[in-house]
């Protein structure tokens, strides 16, 4: 018998035999009658369900719509039902939400409510990323950071501490599933289970269940494999593991390559972050990941393994076509490598909106200059094709030219040769290709020290 | 007194701990049963086939209805009755609902609801304003005109005619609860209902005749909406009455739910507009006459789109005295979603309409675009400061109605210094010459709003209130909580009426069987109406009362005071518990109904002419923002906003929903776009990929303030002003300042279409340069 344990708001349960795709969210108002965490959306991208998951790497806020059971194992869940105290003392954030009007219609507030007590616990201060998972459609947020911001000095309650080792071990392996520990656990279980679905952070294959309602069949839920987190900054590579979420990971590669940091910052949302694994954003095969375009400007290559084989190639040679990897059964993705070097990435993601949105263009440039010579261009897109793909016509028009406005200019026909861009809900094939072209332009202007970013412009 | 005193949301407490509980979180009985509806695939066709076997065969599936199981009414349109609740042989739009599952849970009757086998024959489906234009499908017969003197001899002597066209994206109201409701059957047939609905009464009204009962069987309670702003006004019809078939059917509780892709789908939004106009322009840039030309996208059916229609001609001046005008108003019937109320109801398409005109006026001159707004400003009303004109008096509008009561000449004043609007404006200048990039722009832009219903007789509201012989007093109204506070503003009205603490006063929830045949809460005249409903309500137990402290005193009633807490006669004080208990003792009833109608209004919608509005309510907005000239990405830097609440019921409140309304106006005309496919499928069916504002794009400085000079000239709650529509147009500021820093781009004008995407700015930019 599968067995699953966690704490709910400080208290030991044990789940037996639960439906592996049961949702956190569903369960809680369904079976615990704990109905202040609300649906919003079911996808993960408005945060009127967020919960504070707690593990050995601390509490972070995650969305309950799209977090499968059996990722709980071994960690402490904590609802808005859990913030305030034993004998209902408010915590300081919900003090301060009151006093500063932070509430209208009140659907939105359970999830802000546990955004912001994570990030008080956390210590975080920097609202507008803390709370961009959050969606309110009456107060215009402006009462919602003042609340914040009044509550950030108060101390964080005694209640708010969680006991992990009051989890006593339980079984969570089933027939049909896999709740990983190592990576060699992982790799010998798919091997003999080649058609079942490997489950990272579930920001996308959540989806599949909530929207979808498609069978996963067997299932492996990663999230437990410590040795697959790993992020190793070595002299001559970085190495991050499939599992590493990007919370993780911009935290990480903020001192190597700070654009790439920046980027992370606009992927999803904190709570999309905190769950979300780089190995589920390139396995996907996502041609609007955010993921991917970086790392091959970066020069990645990524590392599959089946069983004990094991084999690396270029990250770009991955994506063969839309919807289609280089990836037998039975093989997962290890690791994503990239060699250390001078940090020339410039990532630059176009959408309607800048936070918790997904790209309509993502380009990554990484361009290389010598004595006013370019002498190396590794050009990298998302949004563009039916797969992340790299501007090699792009590339070869920059490559040993004079870095100068001329030829930038000059590379005007590569751009068309590189990419026919669609159309679709989020922009124009037209506008893609426009935007595209005036972002190597922005990369030139910005290594000659213009101002091109509006989100560095103050008021 | 209570009244005026920043208190917080009267749920506030339980909204934070999770306790405020809504529709779905109400525990359900044992038993209950889950709504799906199965939806069109296709825009418009007819029904050929249609095999539901899969459907019935399906986990947990108690039941299938379509059309023609249904035992009454098929309808659920709010008066027209075109809009059946489901399909009957032809569908009219991609996303109607086809049919319904009753299943054990909510999630087994989504899954049911996917596998319906219908097959169509396809029919041409219209789907664009031009498309209707060209098939000459719409509402009405024919183009609605109002005017106003003489147009086109204004257009013919003017020293120059300023026209153009603008394009202006629908919104999604994206309210974070989705729409829901349970119906509940009681015995003898009668069936209680709860529903996530600003109109109670007509969702009353549509499960009665759906049911086949008369109302007083149906009793519809509402505690409170996870947001509204409109699209609770008559979108929650289809799941109450599902489900009320369904539990008469069955016997048994239902409840539906809309998964928040279903609610994108099926749902009503914001009208979509094209606004032409031809504006008469003094050499000074004073407009002689104007003409506009609105078409109106509505949908395929009515629902509430002829009163938007004619709310946008009704804002077609907004602040501006306009001497002859022509308004031509084209309700365009398509074959997509029946576009709905949504906060603003017509008005801010109108408003955007003449301020874009303005703005084209300015940058024809070279002048500065607040000037010229301030040359064409309605005369100010006499209560403020004289006529600003010579020889001005009361001016009308064009649907000949008095502007009395202009207040913006003021308002405007006050917030160019506060601001600081002509220095940031020369700074802006500055930098645009220093960075050839990133581009600034800043716009000042009022508005002028009328209140009350157009159609007049929903102008009316009940109230009923209890006080119990402990003093503790129980409230209720015809009005619904969505977010706004109306509960908390009306409970400082009765509390304030009485003399007591506002925790003295149970907020109950809305309900029809204790106020019958209210208007839905909407048009922001909740507090407007409500509070006078209540007051008369407290004013009737008050009098009683004071008639039995009088008596008691020999003193005349009139002379007893309720104030802190205690009632006054002569010397003597009594606790209010107290007073309460010897009007019970006397046998006094002290409990009240109270009704208030609006005065002063009457209105002919097809002639144009009339007093819709009792006031308007007045404000403006300075915005500041930078664009991307490169990739058209913008951001709002800062911005200023003064509003006129009148006299504030609750100033926090107020504030609250003036922060909420711009930002929600300002994401309306800039990153919410709705895409249809050339299906007609809406592309942007989740938040995934239809953006609403985040935490981030409020602006960096935001100053936000309530005028402090406001008081009601009319004789409204406690002199107070509505406040739940008009800032929503305070967010045209962020889209013409968008204009503005495109405008330093070349010497075009940019004629900026909405929303504003980094798309279109983009390639307005580009427009701008090659001009």
């Amino acid at each position: 018998m599968s067995q699953i344990a966690f704490l709910l708001n400080g208290d030991l349960v044990r789940l037996s035999d639960v439906t592996p795709t049961t949702t956190l969210l569903d369960w809680l108002r369904e079976e615990r009658g704990l109905t202040g965490t609300k649906e919003g959306c079911n996808e993960g991208d408005c945060g009127a369900c967020t919960v504070m998951v707690t593990d050995a790497g601390g509490a972070r806020a995650v969305n309950a719509c799209i977090l499968f059971l059996p990722q709980l194992h071994r960690r402490a869940v904590r609802t808005v039902e859990g913030i305030a105290g034993p004998n209902g003392q408010l915590h300081p954030v919900q003090r301060a939400m009151v006093d500063h009007h932070g509430s209208q219609c009140g659907f939105c507030t359970p999830g802000f409510i546990v955004s912001m007590a994570t990030a008080h616990l956390n210590g975080r201060r920097d609202f507008d990323d803390q709370l961009a998972g959050n969606l309110c459609r009456c107060t215009g947020y402006a009462p919602i950071v003042r609340a914040a911001e009044a509550a950030a000095d108060r101390p964080s309650p005694d209640w708010m501490v969680d006991d992990l080792t009051r989890i006593d071990d339980a079984d969570p392996n089933g027939d049909r599933v896999l709740v990983a520990r190592t990576a060699d656990e992982l790799a010998a279980w798919y091997r003999n289970h080649p058609s079942a679905t490997l489950v990272g952070g579930a920001t996308d294959v959540g989806l599949w269940v909530t929207k979808q309602f498609r069978p996963l069949g067997d299932v492996a839920f990663l999230s437990g494999i410590d040795d697959l987190k790993q992020i190793d900054i070595g002299d001559d590579e970085v190495r991050i593991g499939a599992a590493a979420t990007l919370s993780d990971i911009g935290e990480a590669i903020a001192p190597l390559h700070p654009d790439f940091a920046e980027l992370i910052r606009r992927y999803g949302s904190v709570q999309v972050r905190n769950a979300a694994t780089i190995g589920g954003n390139i396995a996907n095969g996502s041609p609007i990941g955010d993921g991917p375009p970086a790392l091959i400007a970066l020069g990645a290559r990524l590392h599959l393994r089946r069983g004990d084989d094991r084999r690396a190639i270029p990250l770009e040679k991955f994506f063969l076509d839309y919807g289609k990897q280089d990836r037998q059964p039975g093989e997962f993705v290890e690791a994503v490598s990239f060699p250390r070097q001078a940090d020339r990435l410039k990532c630059y993601k176009l959408s309607k909106r800048f936070d918790q949105d997904i790209s309509a263009v993502c380009g990554c440039f990484n361009i290389s200059v010598e004595g006013g010579t370019v002498k190396a261009a590794r050009i990298a897109f998302g949004g563009m094709a039916g797969i992340p793909k790299r501007a090699t016509s792009v590339e070869a028009a920059l490559t040993g030219k004079t870095w100068t406005a001329d030829t930038v200019a000059a590379t005007w026909d590569a751009w068309a040769e590189d990419f026919t861009p669609l159309s679709d809900m989020r922009a124009s094939g037209g506008y893609r290709l426009d935007a595209a072209r005036n972002l190597l332009t922005r990369y030139f202007l910005e290594d000659i020290g213009g101002r091109t970013r509006v989100l560095e412009v103050g008021p | 007194m209570t009244v005026a005193k920043p208190l917080p949301h009267d749920a506030a407490v339980l909204h934070v701990t999770g306790a405020a509980r809504y529709v779905d979180d109400i525990p359900a009985p044992a038993g209950t049963l889950s709504l799906a509806f199965g939806l069109s695939d296709v825009a418009r066709g007819r029904i050929m086939t249609m095999d539901l076997d899969a459907v019935r065969a399906a986990e947990g599936v108690v039941a299938v209805l379509t059309a023609g199981d249904l035992p009454f009414a098929n309808d659920v349109s709010p008066s027209a009755h075109d809009e059946p609740l489901l399909a009957t042989g032809e569908v009219f739009y991609l996303g109607q609902p086809v049919f319904f599952v009753v299943a054990t849970s909510h999630l087994a009757a989504r899954k049911a609801a996917r596998l319906g086998k219908i097959t169509y024959e396809e029919l041409p489906a219209i789907l664009t304003i031009d498309d209707a234009l060209a098939a000459g499908s719409l509402f009405e017969g024919g183009p609605i005109v109002w005017s106003k003197g003489d147009v086109d001899a204004a257009l013919d002597g003017a020293d120059r005619v300023v026209e153009g066209r603008l394009e202006i994206g629908g919104q999604e109201h994206f309210y974070l609860e989705g729409q829901v409701a349970m119906a509940w059957p009681q015995e003898g047939g009668d069936m209680a209902v709860m529903s996530s609905s600003q109109h109670p009464t007509e969702i009353q009204h549509k499960v009665a005749e759906a049911i086949g009962t008369p109302m007083h069987a149906v009793r519809v309670e509402v505690r409170r909406m996870g947001g509204g702003f409109g699209g609770k006004e008559s979108q929650g019809n289809a799941l109450a009455v599902a489900c009320a078939v369904a539990a008469q059917a069955t016997g048994r509780p239902c409840k539906m739910r809309y998964d928040r892709d279903d609610d994108m789908v099926i749902t009503g939004k914001r009208h979509d507009f094209r606004i032409d106009y031809r504006a008469a322009v003094e050499a000074e840039g004073r407009i002689a006459g104007i003409e506009f030309t609105q078409y109106c996208r509505c949908g395929w059916a009515q629902d509430l789109s002829l009163p938007v229609a004619d709310r946008a001609m009704l804002h077609a001046d907004n602040a501006y005295f306009l001497p002859a005008a022509r308004i031509a108003s084209h309700r365009l019937k398509t074959h997509t979603q029946s576009a709905t109320a949504f906060r603003g109801f017509g008005g801010p398409q109108g408003m955007v309409g003449i301020e874009r005109v303005l703005d084209h006026i300015a940058h024809e001159l070279g002048e500065d675009p607040l000037a010229v707004r301030r040359k064409n400003f309605y005369a100010s009303g006499g209560n403020i400061s004289g006529p600003k004109m010579d020889g001005a008096g009361v001016q009308t509008t064009p649907y000949h109605m008095p502007v009395e009561d202009f207040v913006l000449d003021s308002i405007v004043d006050e917030l160019v210094h506060s601001s600081d609007y002509y220095a940031r404006r020369a700074a802006v200048v500055e930098w645009n010459a220093a960075n050839p990039i990133l581009r600034k722009g800043i716009a000042l832009t009022p508005v002028k709003f009328g209140i009350s219903f157009t159609l007049t007789h929903l102008n009316q509201a009940g109230a009923l209130v209890h006080v119990y012989q402990d003093g503790s007093i129980h409230m209720n109204h015809g009005g619904t909580e969505m977010g706004q506070g109306l509960f908390q503003k009306v409970a400082q009205v009765a509390a304030s009426r009485f003399g007591v603490d506002v925790s003295k006063v149970k907020i109950t929830a809305t309900d029809t069987g204790k106020v019958p045949n209210t208007s839905a809460t909407a048009a922001s005249s909740g507090s407007d109406l409500n509070g006078m409903a209540v007051k008369a309500a407290c004013d009737t137990i008050r009098n009683r009362m004071a008639g039995v402290i009088a008596a008691q005193h020999q003193a005349d009633p009139a002379t007893v005071r309720f104030e802190d807490g205690q009632v006054h006669v002569g010397g003597a004080s009594y606790p209010f518990e107290e007073a309460a208990q010897q009007a019970y003792m006397s046998r006094v009833s002290l409990s009240a109904t109270g009704f208030y109608k609006t005065p002063k209004i009457v209105w002919d919608r097809i002639r144009g002419e009339g007093r819709p509005f009792f006031y308007f309510a007045y404000g403006a907005a300075v915005t500041e923002v930078v664009i991307d000239t490169l990739t058209g990405e913008n951001r709002i830097l800062r911005a200023d906003i003064l509003h006129d609440t009148g006299a504030s019921l609750n100033p926090a409140l107020d504030i609250g929903q003036v922060e909420g309304g711009y930002v929600q106006g300002a994401g309306w005309l800039t990153m919410e776009e709705l895409v249809w496919n050339g299906e007609g499928r809406l592309m942007t069916h989740a938040p995934s990929t239809y953006k609403i504002p985040a935490c981030s794009d409020r602006p960096d400085i935001f100053n936000v303030a309530l005028w402090d000079k406001g008081r009601n000239r009319e004789d409204t709650i406690y002199r107070s002003k509505a406040v739940g529509e008009p800032p929503f147009m305070l967010g045209i500021s962020a889209f013409l300042a968008l204009s503005n820093a495109i405008a330093a781009c070349g010497d075009g004008y940019p004629a900026l279409d909405a929303p504003a995407t980094p798309e279109r700015i983009l390639k307005t930019v580009m427009r701008v340069r090659a001009a």
